[in-house]
Protein backbone atom coordinates (compact mmCIF):
# COMPACT_ATOMS: atom_id res chain seq x y z
CA UNK A 1 0.00 0.00 0.00
CA UNK A 2 1.10 3.71 -0.90
CA UNK A 3 2.21 5.74 2.05
CA UNK A 4 -0.84 7.96 2.89
CA UNK A 5 0.02 11.88 1.52
CA UNK A 6 -0.01 14.34 3.56
CA UNK A 7 -0.32 18.39 2.79
CA UNK A 8 1.94 20.63 4.86
CA UNK A 9 1.14 23.66 5.91
CA UNK A 10 2.80 26.76 7.65
CA UNK A 11 0.43 28.97 9.27
CA UNK A 12 1.80 32.04 11.10
CA UNK A 13 -1.00 32.98 14.22
CA UNK A 14 -1.68 35.30 16.58
CA UNK A 15 -3.94 35.04 18.73
CA UNK A 16 -5.49 38.55 19.44
CA UNK A 17 -5.22 41.89 18.31
CA UNK A 18 -2.02 42.81 20.22
CA UNK A 19 -0.24 39.44 20.68
CA UNK A 20 2.89 38.62 19.04
CA UNK A 21 2.81 36.04 15.79
CA UNK A 22 4.45 33.11 15.94
CA UNK A 23 4.50 30.25 13.03
CA UNK A 24 2.76 26.68 13.50
CA UNK A 25 2.77 23.83 11.47
CA UNK A 26 0.28 21.27 10.20
CA UNK A 27 0.20 18.27 8.53
CA UNK A 28 -3.38 17.10 7.08
CA UNK A 29 -4.53 13.87 4.79
CA UNK A 30 -4.57 14.66 1.48
CA UNK A 31 -7.94 14.67 -0.72
CA UNK A 32 -8.57 15.34 -3.84
CA UNK A 33 -9.50 19.02 -5.67
CA UNK A 34 -8.66 20.76 -1.71
CA UNK A 35 -8.40 24.22 -1.67
CA UNK A 36 -6.99 25.42 0.80
CA UNK A 37 -10.14 26.31 2.99
CA UNK A 38 -11.16 23.03 2.69
CA UNK A 39 -7.62 22.47 4.27
CA UNK A 40 -8.24 24.68 7.00
CA UNK A 41 -11.36 23.61 7.87
CA UNK A 42 -9.69 19.96 7.89
CA UNK A 43 -7.54 21.31 10.51
CA UNK A 44 -10.63 22.84 12.53
CA UNK A 45 -12.42 19.63 12.95
CA UNK A 46 -8.90 18.54 13.67
CA UNK A 47 -6.59 21.02 15.39
CA UNK A 48 -3.33 19.14 15.77
CA UNK A 49 -0.04 20.59 14.85
CA UNK A 50 2.72 18.96 13.00
CA UNK A 51 4.32 18.02 16.29
CA UNK A 52 1.29 15.97 16.85
CA UNK A 53 0.00 18.23 20.12
CA UNK A 54 -3.60 19.68 20.32
CA UNK A 55 -3.94 23.04 19.38
CA UNK A 56 -6.39 25.73 18.84
CA UNK A 57 -8.09 25.64 15.66
CA UNK A 58 -7.16 28.21 12.65
CA UNK A 59 -9.24 31.71 12.34
CA UNK A 60 -10.05 33.14 9.28
CA UNK A 61 -12.84 33.96 7.10
CA UNK A 62 -14.90 33.11 4.41
CA UNK A 63 -18.00 34.65 3.05
CA UNK A 64 -19.39 32.95 -0.57
CA UNK A 65 -16.69 30.20 -1.45
CA UNK A 66 -16.62 31.11 -5.22
CA UNK A 67 -13.92 34.42 -5.90
CA UNK A 68 -16.67 37.30 -5.36
CA UNK A 69 -16.95 38.67 -1.65
CA UNK A 70 -13.22 39.15 -0.88
CA UNK A 71 -13.60 38.03 2.68
CA UNK A 72 -11.41 35.14 2.40
CA UNK A 73 -7.95 37.38 1.64
CA UNK A 74 -4.55 35.81 2.93
CA UNK A 75 -1.50 35.73 1.81
CA UNK A 76 -0.61 32.32 0.35
CA UNK A 77 2.64 31.28 -0.47
CA UNK A 78 4.02 34.90 -0.88
CA UNK A 79 1.07 36.35 -2.25
CA UNK A 80 -2.12 38.10 -1.52
CA UNK A 81 -5.15 36.08 -3.09
CA UNK A 82 -8.22 34.73 -2.10
CA UNK A 83 -7.95 31.17 -0.36
CA UNK A 84 -11.30 29.46 -1.52
CA UNK A 85 -9.67 29.66 -5.00
CA UNK A 86 -6.79 28.36 -3.90
CA UNK A 87 -6.29 25.03 -5.23
CA UNK A 88 -4.31 22.90 -3.03
CA UNK A 89 -2.93 20.54 -5.99
CA UNK A 90 -1.38 24.01 -7.52
CA UNK A 91 0.12 25.28 -4.79
CA UNK A 92 3.92 24.31 -3.92
CA UNK A 93 4.19 22.72 -0.54
CA UNK A 94 4.68 23.31 2.49
CA UNK A 95 1.95 26.16 1.96
CA UNK A 96 2.48 29.01 3.64
CA UNK A 97 -0.51 31.27 4.84
CA UNK A 98 -0.17 34.76 6.31
CA UNK A 99 -2.82 37.12 7.15
CA UNK A 100 -2.21 40.27 5.26
CA UNK A 101 0.11 42.79 6.62
CA UNK A 102 -1.35 46.12 5.52
CA UNK A 103 -4.30 45.64 7.83
CA UNK A 104 -4.98 44.87 11.62
CA UNK A 105 -5.27 41.29 12.42
CA UNK A 106 -8.07 40.00 14.63
CA UNK A 107 -7.08 36.64 14.98
CA UNK A 108 -4.57 34.22 12.97
CA UNK A 109 -5.60 34.56 9.21
CA UNK A 110 -8.57 37.09 10.00
CA UNK A 111 -8.15 40.66 9.37
CA UNK A 112 -9.95 43.68 9.87
CA UNK A 113 -10.82 45.40 6.41
CA UNK A 114 -12.74 48.18 7.97
CA UNK A 115 -10.14 50.92 6.49
CA UNK A 116 -11.54 49.97 2.98
CA UNK A 117 -14.85 50.34 3.86
CA UNK A 118 -14.24 53.95 5.57
CA UNK A 119 -12.16 54.95 2.33
CA UNK A 120 -15.17 54.22 -0.03
CA UNK A 121 -17.35 56.56 2.30
CA UNK A 122 -14.62 59.36 2.27
CA UNK A 123 -14.81 59.11 -1.34
CA UNK A 124 -18.48 59.32 -1.74
CA UNK A 125 -18.29 55.92 -3.75
CA UNK A 126 -22.24 56.00 -3.71
CA UNK A 127 -24.72 57.43 -5.79
CA UNK A 128 -27.37 60.05 -4.14
CA UNK A 129 -30.76 59.36 -5.08
CA UNK A 130 -32.26 60.44 -1.75
CA UNK A 131 -35.49 62.84 -1.90
CA UNK A 132 -38.38 64.69 -0.01
CA UNK A 133 -40.06 62.96 -3.52
CA UNK A 134 -39.94 60.54 -6.25
CA UNK A 135 -37.61 61.51 -8.54
CA UNK A 136 -38.52 59.73 -11.96
CA UNK A 137 -36.13 57.89 -13.45
CA UNK A 138 -32.38 58.38 -14.54
CA UNK A 139 -30.93 59.05 -17.62
CA UNK A 140 -30.41 55.72 -19.76
CA UNK A 141 -26.97 54.35 -20.05
CA UNK A 142 -25.56 53.04 -23.46
CA UNK A 143 -25.30 49.19 -22.85
CA UNK A 144 -21.27 49.79 -24.36
CA UNK A 145 -20.71 51.94 -21.88
CA UNK A 146 -22.60 49.34 -19.35
CA UNK A 147 -20.80 46.43 -19.98
CA UNK A 148 -17.45 48.92 -19.64
CA UNK A 149 -18.43 49.70 -15.77
CA UNK A 150 -19.19 46.37 -15.08
CA UNK A 151 -15.23 45.43 -15.28
CA UNK A 152 -14.78 47.99 -12.26
CA UNK A 153 -18.22 47.08 -10.56
CA UNK A 154 -16.46 43.96 -10.39
CA UNK A 155 -14.83 45.07 -7.16
CA UNK A 156 -14.88 42.71 -3.74
CA UNK A 157 -13.27 45.43 -1.76
CA UNK A 158 -10.78 42.20 -0.88
CA UNK A 159 -7.38 43.75 0.16
CA UNK A 160 -5.06 42.40 -1.94
CA UNK A 161 -4.27 45.46 -4.24
CA UNK A 162 -3.81 47.51 -1.24
CA UNK A 163 -1.56 44.14 0.01
CA UNK A 164 0.50 44.82 -3.02
CA UNK A 165 0.83 48.38 -3.04
CA UNK A 166 4.23 49.64 -1.68
CA UNK A 167 2.99 52.98 -0.81
CA UNK A 168 -0.23 51.35 1.38
CA UNK A 169 1.43 51.18 4.71
CA UNK A 170 1.70 51.88 8.38
CA UNK A 171 3.77 55.07 7.55
CA UNK A 172 1.36 56.61 4.81
CA UNK A 173 -2.00 57.52 5.19
CA UNK A 174 -3.31 56.32 1.44
CA UNK A 175 -5.86 54.75 0.98
CA UNK A 176 -4.87 52.51 -1.83
CA UNK A 177 -6.13 51.70 -5.27
CA UNK A 178 -9.31 49.85 -5.03
CA UNK A 179 -11.60 53.48 -3.56
CA UNK A 180 -10.16 55.13 -6.33
CA UNK A 181 -11.05 52.76 -8.85
CA UNK A 182 -14.71 53.00 -7.34
CA UNK A 183 -14.62 57.10 -7.63
CA UNK A 184 -14.05 56.15 -11.41
CA UNK A 185 -17.39 53.63 -11.81
CA UNK A 186 -19.67 56.16 -9.63
CA UNK A 187 -18.49 59.06 -11.98
CA UNK A 188 -18.71 57.11 -15.21
CA UNK A 189 -22.91 56.53 -13.98
CA UNK A 190 -24.98 59.24 -15.90
CA UNK A 191 -26.56 59.88 -12.68
CA UNK A 192 -23.70 59.45 -10.27
CA UNK A 193 -21.91 61.71 -12.93
CA UNK A 194 -24.25 64.70 -11.34
CA UNK A 195 -21.96 64.71 -8.30
CA UNK A 196 -18.67 64.02 -9.87
CA UNK A 197 -16.47 67.23 -8.99
CA UNK A 198 -17.88 66.09 -4.91
CA UNK A 199 -15.59 62.91 -5.65
CA UNK A 200 -12.94 64.37 -7.19
CA UNK A 201 -12.17 67.16 -4.19
CA UNK A 202 -12.58 63.67 -1.90
CA UNK A 203 -9.94 62.45 -3.87
CA UNK A 204 -7.62 65.72 -3.97
CA UNK A 205 -7.47 65.11 -0.39
CA UNK A 206 -4.58 63.90 2.08
CA UNK A 207 -4.34 59.77 1.19
CA UNK A 208 -5.93 60.31 -1.87
CA UNK A 209 -5.29 59.82 -5.37
CA UNK A 210 -1.45 62.33 -5.86
CA UNK A 211 0.11 58.92 -3.03
CA UNK A 212 0.10 56.61 -5.45
CA UNK A 213 3.31 56.17 -6.93
CA UNK A 214 2.68 54.33 -10.16
CA UNK A 215 4.41 50.93 -8.66
CA UNK A 216 1.49 49.63 -10.79
CA UNK A 217 1.38 46.27 -8.08
CA UNK A 218 -2.65 46.75 -7.91
CA UNK A 219 -3.64 46.09 -11.60
CA UNK A 220 -1.10 42.45 -11.62
CA UNK A 221 -2.58 41.71 -8.27
CA UNK A 222 -6.37 42.58 -8.52
CA UNK A 223 -7.99 38.96 -8.81
CA UNK A 224 -10.88 40.37 -10.95
CA UNK A 225 -8.47 41.95 -13.25
CA UNK A 226 -9.81 45.18 -13.19
CA UNK A 227 -8.09 47.72 -14.82
CA UNK A 228 -7.05 49.33 -11.44
CA UNK A 229 -4.13 51.77 -13.10
CA UNK A 230 -6.17 53.04 -15.90
CA UNK A 231 -8.62 54.02 -13.47
CA UNK A 232 -5.77 55.75 -11.69
CA UNK A 233 -4.69 57.90 -14.73
CA UNK A 234 -7.98 58.66 -15.89
CA UNK A 235 -8.44 60.66 -12.73
CA UNK A 236 -5.46 62.21 -12.42
CA UNK A 237 -6.88 63.45 -15.26
CA UNK A 238 -9.51 64.21 -14.27
CA UNK A 239 -8.18 65.53 -10.61
CA UNK A 240 -5.98 67.98 -12.90
CA UNK A 241 -8.50 69.66 -15.20
CA UNK A 242 -11.00 70.18 -11.97
CA UNK A 243 -8.25 71.54 -9.81
CA UNK A 244 -7.90 73.93 -12.48
CA UNK A 245 -11.85 74.96 -12.30
CA UNK A 246 -11.19 74.99 -8.56
CA UNK A 247 -8.22 77.29 -8.69
CA UNK A 248 -9.39 79.63 -11.57
CA UNK A 249 -12.99 79.54 -11.10
CA UNK A 250 -15.18 77.92 -13.64
CA UNK A 251 -18.38 79.31 -14.82
CA UNK A 252 -19.93 75.24 -13.94
CA UNK A 253 -19.69 73.24 -11.03
CA UNK B 1 -8.05 74.99 0.19
CA UNK B 2 -6.16 73.56 3.17
CA UNK B 3 -6.76 69.55 2.90
CA UNK B 4 -5.65 69.89 -0.91
CA UNK B 5 -2.17 70.88 0.22
CA UNK B 6 -0.50 67.01 -0.44
CA UNK B 7 -2.04 67.06 -3.63
CA UNK B 8 -0.76 70.25 -4.54
CA UNK B 9 3.32 69.56 -3.31
CA UNK B 10 2.54 66.14 -5.39
CA UNK B 11 2.23 67.54 -8.23
CA UNK B 12 4.07 70.40 -8.21
CA UNK B 13 7.02 67.78 -7.26
CA UNK B 14 5.81 66.26 -10.29
CA UNK B 15 5.91 68.90 -12.46
CA UNK B 16 8.99 70.72 -11.24
CA UNK B 17 10.84 67.85 -12.24
CA UNK B 18 10.52 68.00 -15.78
CA UNK B 19 10.18 71.89 -16.12
CA UNK B 20 12.19 73.19 -15.23
CA UNK B 21 14.91 70.42 -13.73
CA UNK B 22 13.99 68.44 -17.02
CA UNK B 23 14.89 71.29 -19.00
CA UNK B 24 17.68 72.53 -17.51
CA UNK B 25 19.32 68.79 -17.14
CA UNK B 26 18.81 68.61 -21.18
CA UNK B 27 20.35 71.99 -21.62
CA UNK B 28 23.22 71.51 -19.04
CA UNK B 29 24.12 68.23 -20.91
CA UNK B 30 24.08 69.94 -24.35
CA UNK B 31 26.76 72.98 -23.52
CA UNK B 32 28.68 70.04 -21.12
CA UNK B 33 29.04 68.34 -25.25
CA UNK B 34 30.71 70.90 -26.79
CA UNK B 35 34.09 69.50 -24.62
CA UNK B 36 33.61 66.92 -27.28
CA UNK B 37 34.44 69.45 -30.04
CA UNK B 38 37.76 70.61 -27.83
CA UNK B 39 38.72 72.77 -24.92
CA UNK B 40 38.10 76.22 -26.74
CA UNK B 41 34.82 75.04 -27.67
CA UNK B 42 33.73 74.33 -24.18
CA UNK B 43 35.07 77.47 -22.53
CA UNK B 44 33.25 79.64 -25.09
CA UNK B 45 30.61 78.22 -23.98
CA UNK B 46 30.80 77.63 -20.16
CA UNK B 47 31.84 81.71 -20.77
CA UNK B 48 28.45 82.14 -22.73
CA UNK B 49 26.52 80.78 -19.75
CA UNK B 50 28.07 82.48 -17.29
CA UNK B 51 27.71 85.65 -18.84
CA UNK B 52 23.67 85.14 -19.68
CA UNK B 53 22.16 88.08 -18.38
CA UNK B 54 20.36 88.33 -14.45
CA UNK B 55 22.29 85.66 -13.98
CA UNK B 56 21.58 84.91 -10.50
CA UNK B 57 17.95 85.29 -10.58
CA UNK B 58 18.19 82.57 -13.57
CA UNK B 59 20.01 80.16 -11.33
CA UNK B 60 17.90 80.85 -8.36
CA UNK B 61 14.49 80.32 -9.87
CA UNK B 62 15.45 77.78 -12.59
CA UNK B 63 17.72 75.81 -10.76
CA UNK B 64 18.14 75.87 -7.02
CA UNK B 65 14.66 76.32 -5.81
CA UNK B 66 13.18 73.91 -8.14
CA UNK B 67 15.61 71.21 -6.79
CA UNK B 68 16.34 72.01 -3.84
CA UNK B 69 11.98 71.18 -3.49
CA UNK B 70 12.22 68.48 -5.55
CA UNK B 71 14.83 67.34 -3.29
CA UNK B 72 13.08 67.53 -0.21
CA UNK B 73 10.12 66.69 -1.15
CA UNK B 74 11.52 63.90 -3.39
CA UNK B 75 13.07 62.25 0.07
CA UNK B 76 9.65 62.68 2.01
CA UNK B 77 7.84 60.66 -0.61
CA UNK B 78 10.84 57.96 -0.59
CA UNK B 79 10.95 57.26 2.94
CA UNK B 80 6.90 56.89 2.81
CA UNK B 81 6.95 53.50 0.87
CA UNK B 82 7.28 49.86 1.67
CA UNK B 83 9.45 48.35 -0.97
CA UNK B 84 7.96 44.79 -2.03
CA UNK B 85 10.26 43.90 -5.32
CA UNK B 86 10.87 40.89 -3.76
CA UNK B 87 7.54 39.73 -3.49
CA UNK B 88 6.58 41.49 -6.50
CA UNK B 89 8.90 41.52 -9.24
CA UNK B 90 7.07 43.29 -11.92
CA UNK B 91 8.74 45.81 -14.16
CA UNK B 92 6.98 48.55 -13.08
CA UNK B 93 7.71 47.87 -9.24
CA UNK B 94 11.17 47.96 -10.30
CA UNK B 95 11.33 51.36 -11.83
CA UNK B 96 9.39 52.51 -8.62
CA UNK B 97 12.15 51.11 -6.55
CA UNK B 98 14.90 52.52 -8.95
CA UNK B 99 13.57 56.03 -8.90
CA UNK B 100 13.93 56.27 -5.41
CA UNK B 101 17.20 54.87 -5.43
CA UNK B 102 18.63 57.21 -8.03
CA UNK B 103 16.78 59.93 -7.13
CA UNK B 104 18.84 59.73 -3.61
CA UNK B 105 22.55 58.69 -5.48
CA UNK B 106 21.35 61.94 -7.99
CA UNK B 107 20.55 64.21 -4.52
CA UNK B 108 23.93 63.04 -3.10
CA UNK B 109 26.04 63.62 -6.55
CA UNK B 110 24.59 66.83 -7.39
CA UNK B 111 24.81 68.56 -4.05
CA UNK B 112 28.69 67.45 -4.26
CA UNK B 113 29.01 68.93 -8.09
CA UNK B 114 27.30 71.87 -7.29
CA UNK B 115 29.70 72.63 -4.25
CA UNK B 116 32.70 71.75 -6.13
CA UNK B 117 31.84 73.06 -9.68
CA UNK B 118 29.66 76.02 -8.62
CA UNK B 119 29.99 77.36 -4.83
CA UNK B 120 33.73 76.72 -4.18
CA UNK B 121 34.75 77.69 -7.72
CA UNK B 122 32.73 81.24 -6.99
CA UNK B 123 34.00 81.34 -2.95
CA UNK B 124 37.65 80.61 -4.08
CA UNK B 125 37.56 82.42 -7.40
CA UNK B 126 38.44 79.80 -9.66
CA UNK B 127 37.59 79.43 -13.47
CA UNK B 128 35.24 77.30 -14.44
CA UNK B 129 36.33 76.02 -17.63
CA UNK B 130 37.78 72.49 -19.31
CA UNK B 131 41.30 72.52 -17.08
CA UNK B 132 38.97 72.45 -13.92
CA UNK B 133 36.81 69.18 -15.44
CA UNK B 134 40.06 67.88 -16.76
CA UNK B 135 41.61 67.92 -13.11
CA UNK B 136 38.44 66.57 -11.47
CA UNK B 137 38.80 63.72 -13.69
CA UNK B 138 42.07 62.86 -14.01
CA UNK B 139 41.84 59.97 -11.82
CA UNK B 140 39.21 56.42 -12.45
CA UNK B 141 37.59 56.84 -9.21
CA UNK B 142 36.30 60.31 -10.24
CA UNK B 143 35.45 58.91 -13.56
CA UNK B 144 33.73 56.11 -11.93
CA UNK B 145 31.34 58.25 -9.82
CA UNK B 146 30.64 61.09 -12.83
CA UNK B 147 29.61 58.16 -14.51
CA UNK B 148 27.35 57.13 -12.06
CA UNK B 149 26.02 60.11 -11.04
CA UNK B 150 25.33 61.31 -14.55
CA UNK B 151 23.69 57.82 -15.65
CA UNK B 152 21.41 57.92 -12.53
CA UNK B 153 20.07 61.85 -12.92
CA UNK B 154 19.21 60.31 -16.50
CA UNK B 155 17.68 57.37 -15.07
CA UNK B 156 15.79 59.51 -12.65
CA UNK B 157 14.74 62.05 -15.76
CA UNK B 158 13.49 59.63 -18.09
CA UNK B 159 11.83 57.53 -15.88
CA UNK B 160 9.96 60.66 -13.87
CA UNK B 161 8.84 62.12 -17.21
CA UNK B 162 7.35 58.51 -17.26
CA UNK B 163 5.08 58.91 -14.60
CA UNK B 164 4.85 62.54 -14.88
CA UNK B 165 2.90 61.42 -18.07
CA UNK B 166 0.55 59.39 -15.87
CA UNK B 167 0.34 61.75 -12.71
CA UNK B 168 -1.00 64.44 -14.76
CA UNK B 169 -3.60 62.50 -17.45
CA UNK B 170 -1.67 62.17 -20.51
CA UNK B 171 -0.93 58.50 -20.73
CA UNK B 172 -4.31 56.52 -19.32
CA UNK B 173 -4.16 53.49 -21.13
CA UNK B 174 -2.15 50.20 -21.21
CA UNK B 175 -1.05 51.03 -24.19
CA UNK B 176 0.15 54.51 -24.20
CA UNK B 177 1.69 53.77 -21.41
CA UNK B 178 3.68 50.99 -22.74
CA UNK B 179 4.46 53.28 -25.83
CA UNK B 180 5.65 55.72 -23.44
CA UNK B 181 7.77 53.08 -21.19
CA UNK B 182 9.93 52.62 -24.85
CA UNK B 183 10.24 56.24 -25.35
CA UNK B 184 11.45 56.97 -22.21
CA UNK B 185 13.77 53.99 -22.75
CA UNK B 186 15.17 55.61 -25.71
CA UNK B 187 15.09 59.02 -24.22
CA UNK B 188 17.77 57.67 -21.36
CA UNK B 189 20.20 55.71 -24.24
CA UNK B 190 20.29 58.99 -26.27
CA UNK B 191 20.87 61.21 -23.23
CA UNK B 192 22.89 59.23 -21.96
CA UNK B 193 25.25 58.55 -24.80
CA UNK B 194 25.34 62.47 -24.85
CA UNK B 195 26.39 62.71 -21.08
CA UNK B 196 28.67 59.64 -21.01
CA UNK B 197 30.49 61.48 -24.24
CA UNK B 198 30.87 64.80 -22.33
CA UNK B 199 32.41 63.31 -19.33
CA UNK B 200 34.79 61.20 -21.62
CA UNK B 201 35.48 64.30 -23.69
CA UNK B 202 37.63 65.94 -20.38
CA UNK B 203 39.63 62.29 -20.10
CA UNK B 204 40.36 61.74 -23.09
CA UNK B 205 40.21 64.77 -25.28
CA UNK B 206 43.07 63.38 -27.69
CA UNK B 207 40.58 61.06 -28.87
CA UNK B 208 37.78 63.56 -29.41
CA UNK B 209 39.88 66.06 -31.22
CA UNK B 210 40.82 62.79 -33.51
CA UNK B 211 37.24 61.71 -33.70
CA UNK B 212 36.06 65.18 -34.59
CA UNK B 213 38.54 66.04 -37.45
CA UNK B 214 37.93 62.53 -39.09
CA UNK B 215 34.20 61.98 -38.50
CA UNK B 216 32.20 64.64 -39.63
CA UNK B 217 28.86 64.10 -37.93
CA UNK B 218 30.27 64.44 -34.52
Amino acid sequence: MAEEKVIKFIIKRQDNPDSASYEETFEIPYRTNMNVISALMEIRRNPVNGQGEKTTPVTWEMGCLEEVCGACSMVINGKPRQSCTALVDKLEQPIRLEPMATFPVVRDLQVDRSRMFDALKKVKAWIPIDGTYDLGPGPRMPEKKRQWAYELSKCMTCGVCLEACPNVNDKSDFIGPAPLSQVRLFNAHPTGEMNKSERLDALMGDGGLASCGNSQNCVQSCPKGIPLTTSIAALNRDTSLQSFRNFFGSDYQ
Amino acid sequence: MADNRDFALRRLHSLLGVIPIGLFLLQHLTVNHFATRGRDSFNAAAHFMESLPYRYLLEIFIIFLPIIFHAVFGLYITFQARNNVSRYGYLRNWMFLLQRITGIITLIFISWHVWETRLAAALFGSEVNFNMMEEILDNPLMVGIYVVGVLSTIFHFSNGLWSFLVSWGFTITPRSQKIATYVTIGIFFVVSIIGLRSIYAFVYPEWFAFATNNLAIL
